[in-house]
């Protein structure tokens, strides 16, 4: 589909890759989100942002069924999410959807290839040799070298940790991608270089990708549209779009100092 | 793979020039079931290789890894290849799976077992003299410390070593009171089933009495502290040392020995005694319920049995021993605490290490201090 097309399609005419509907979360008495709706269409990169405490790393982890809503539907990659693990319906999605962590979240007492392996383990059924190569290609598609294969995540620095979470969200081919803050606490050329792996690796395997950023730069160059986290709800639309949406705390965020930085005309493109 | 691939793949000789067609979804189920059959086309060579893409459906890295793999392959061994047909953004990623340093060893070499057990074996033994010399050079530091705080040269932590003598010591005391009179009744039962024989079962108040008092007291409450507490401090120090907690105290100009450890070191060296004290009472009772119920003795006459059965340094010799297994629970634990490096993993070995290394050390003190007051003659 091509973005002008994308951009045409009404929210329910639309390839979804994912579909909220009356999404409701609460912890306690606290609610996080109550009456959301977010449909993600296949083949975009979305980024979402908002305040702290608004709820997106938890958005996140509900679509993917790690906690459970109060109420509301969620369809990712057309199966019904619920929150319990090893339902036919999560059993199914193995390896459809790819979760990169925050802080990488890599398994301590394996190699880099070994937690890359770890899905393809898991899925089975997959040769001793295929594998191998696989993660071999896994580790050359993020950008690491390849004596990273061999090293535990301890010996890695931040970015390679990234990286290396990067490739082991990707190793069964995933159709959707999650990613958690991908270039927190990465330096401004990293940061850049990751957002062009990402966007790379989007356009070659054709990802839908769904990233929560704080990064300016990143939703200026390979976010094709952004959510906001907003008064327990989400509104999604273009940059453009967004920029003159009256909301005063989008209003703050598009146009504060930092944000005129990053969104200067001309700046995005290289 | 015994599964049908011609919906996949079709291959045609066509007079030294291999036509390859691919068709439908080349994703990871392709790869998988097509792996071991690409790999004889790789080998099969040909002089030239005319792939035909256009029946392709779909493809994914792990697809285009198996077709680009084979394509270099057959490259390689001299075959021109030429590619028709197939959509740009497969070609792409075709393209993409080109990667370098094959050669490199991409996991960490498995060593033959007989060398692996040696290798462990000497690098066990090595790291066995390490720790000890470092457990010596971490006992100095403790002294010194502690000579800093005595001669008022440092500050000792009243706050934090009160929450520890409650949690190693008051918060053990169930558990602790509970395991000593089980000892004790078992002790009791045991030792008076076998000294009826005798006709000597009055005697089995000498054997609780002088075994709890002396042995079982001390040593059970000394376990029982080392995997309770000794762990703990492993774990909250290590976790510490995990989330950088140990690195910020020391930039703010704060010694973890100083903050960490001897509070931890203080308040066990308070606390074990008094448990011992808590734990010889409750298994003495544990053989007075037993004597009571099955050799028909009163409460008072266990009581006199036991005065005559004991003397001073029967209980002088448990309680001595206390303080010093005290201190070496609480050295190692720390130690090992502040051990632990980067890892999850790491805290969990570290606890394993620190419970292991204390028991053991306690047992071989006990082992020592029974040697040395055999030879005193208390």
């Amino acid at each position: 589909m091509s973005p002008a097309e994308l951009m045409a399609a009404t929210d329910d005419t639309v390839d979804a890759a994912i579909r909220v509907r009356g999404l409701r979360t609460q912890f306690g008495v606290q609610v996080i989100h109550d009456g959301l709706d977010l449909t993600v269409r296949r083949g975009e990169v979305l980024g979402v942002v908002g305040g702290s405490g608004t709820g997106k790393s938890v958005l996140m982890r509900t679509i993917i069924g790690l906690q459970r809503p109060a109420s509301g539907d969620i369809e990712l990659l057309g199966e019904r999410i619920t929150a319990s693990a090893g339902t036919p319906a999560t059993r199914r999605l193995q390896g459809r959807f790819g979760m990169m962590f925050q802080d990488g979240a890599l398994f301590s007492s394996q190699t880099v290839a070994q937690n890359i392996q770890a899905p393809m383990r898991e899925r089975g059924g997959i040769p001793g040799d295929l594998m191998d190569e696989l993660a071999r290609l896994k580790v050359q598609m993020v950008g690491l070298p390849p004596e990273a294969g061999a090293k535990y995540p301890s010996e890695l620095s931040g970015g390679m940790r990234k990286r290396a979470s990067l490739a082991r969200a990707l190793a069964l081919d995933p159709q959707v991608v999650f990613l958690d803050e991908p270039t927190a606490g990465l330096d401004p050329i990293g940061a850049a270089a990751f957002d062009e792996l990402i966007r790379d690796l989007q356009a070659s395997l054709n990802l839908t990708v769904v990233m929560v950023t704080h990064d300016l730069d990143s939703l200026a160059t390979i976010c094709d549209r952004i959510a906001v986290l907003i008064d327990k709800k989400i509104i999604v639309d273009t940059l453009e779009a967004l920029t003159r949406h009256p909301h005063p705390w989008i209003q703050d965020y598009f146009h504060g100092p930092r944000a005129r930085a990053a969104f200067t005309p001309g700046r995005t493109e290289e | 793979m015994a599964s049908d691939t011609s919906r996949f793949l079709s291959v045609r000789d066509d007079q030294g020039t291999l036509r390859v067609s691919v068709a439908d979804a080349w994703t990871l189920d392709a790869a998988i079931a097509l792996n071991d059959e690409m790999r004889a086309l790789a080998a099969r060579g040909a002089s030239s290789v005319s792939l035909d893409g256009s029946g392709l459906t779909a493809l994914d890295s792990a697809g285009a890894w198996v077709l680009g793999r084979t394509l270099r392959a057959l490259s390689e061994r001299g075959a021109a290849v030429q590619i028709d047909g197939l959509r740009d953004d497969y070609r792409a990623l075709l393209e993409k799976t080109e990667i370098g340093g094959l050669d490199i060893p991409f996991s960490i070499p498995r060593r033959p077992a007989l060398v692996g057990l040696l290798e462990r074996t000497g690098t066990s033994a090595v790291s066995t003299f390490h720790t000890g010399v470092d457990l010596l050079g971490f006992l100095g530091l403790t002294l010194v410390t502690l000579g800093r705080i005595l001669t008022g040269r440092a500050r000792l932590r009243w706050i934090a070593l009160l929450r520890q003598v409650e949690a190693v010591g008051f918060d053990a005391l169930p558990i602790v009171g509970l395991l000593c009179f089980l000892v004790g009744v078992v002790l009791a039962y045991m030792g008076a089933l076998q000294l009826q024989r005798f006709g000597a079962s009055i005697l089995t108040v000498n054997l609780v009495g002088v075994s709890v008092l002396r042995e079982i007291g001390v040593l059970l409450t000394a376990i029982i502290v080392a995997g309770r507490s000794g762990s703990a401090f492993t774990a909250q120090i290590g976790t510490m040392k995990v989330n950088q907690e140990v690195d910020a105290m020391e930039t703010l100009g704060l010694s973890p020995v100083d903050v960490l450890v001897i509070p931890r070191l203080v308040a066990l060296f308070i606390a074990l005694p008094l448990l011992v004290f808590f734990g010889d009472m409750l298994g003495l009772i544990g053989g007075a319920v037993i004597s009571v119920l099955y050799l028909d003795l009163s409460f008072g006459q266990f009581l006199v049995q036991l005065k005559d059965a004991v003397d001073f340094w029967d209980f002088g010799t448990g309680m001595i021993k206390a303080p010093v297994f005290a201190y070496v629970i609480a050295l190692v634990s720390c130690h090992q605490g502040l051990q632990v490096s980067g890892s999850a993993e790491s805290v969990g070995t570290r606890t394993t290490a620190s419970v292991v290394q204390s028991i053991f050390l306690v047992i071989v003190l006990d082992a020592v201090f029974a040697i040395f007051f055999a030879e005193l003659g208390i």
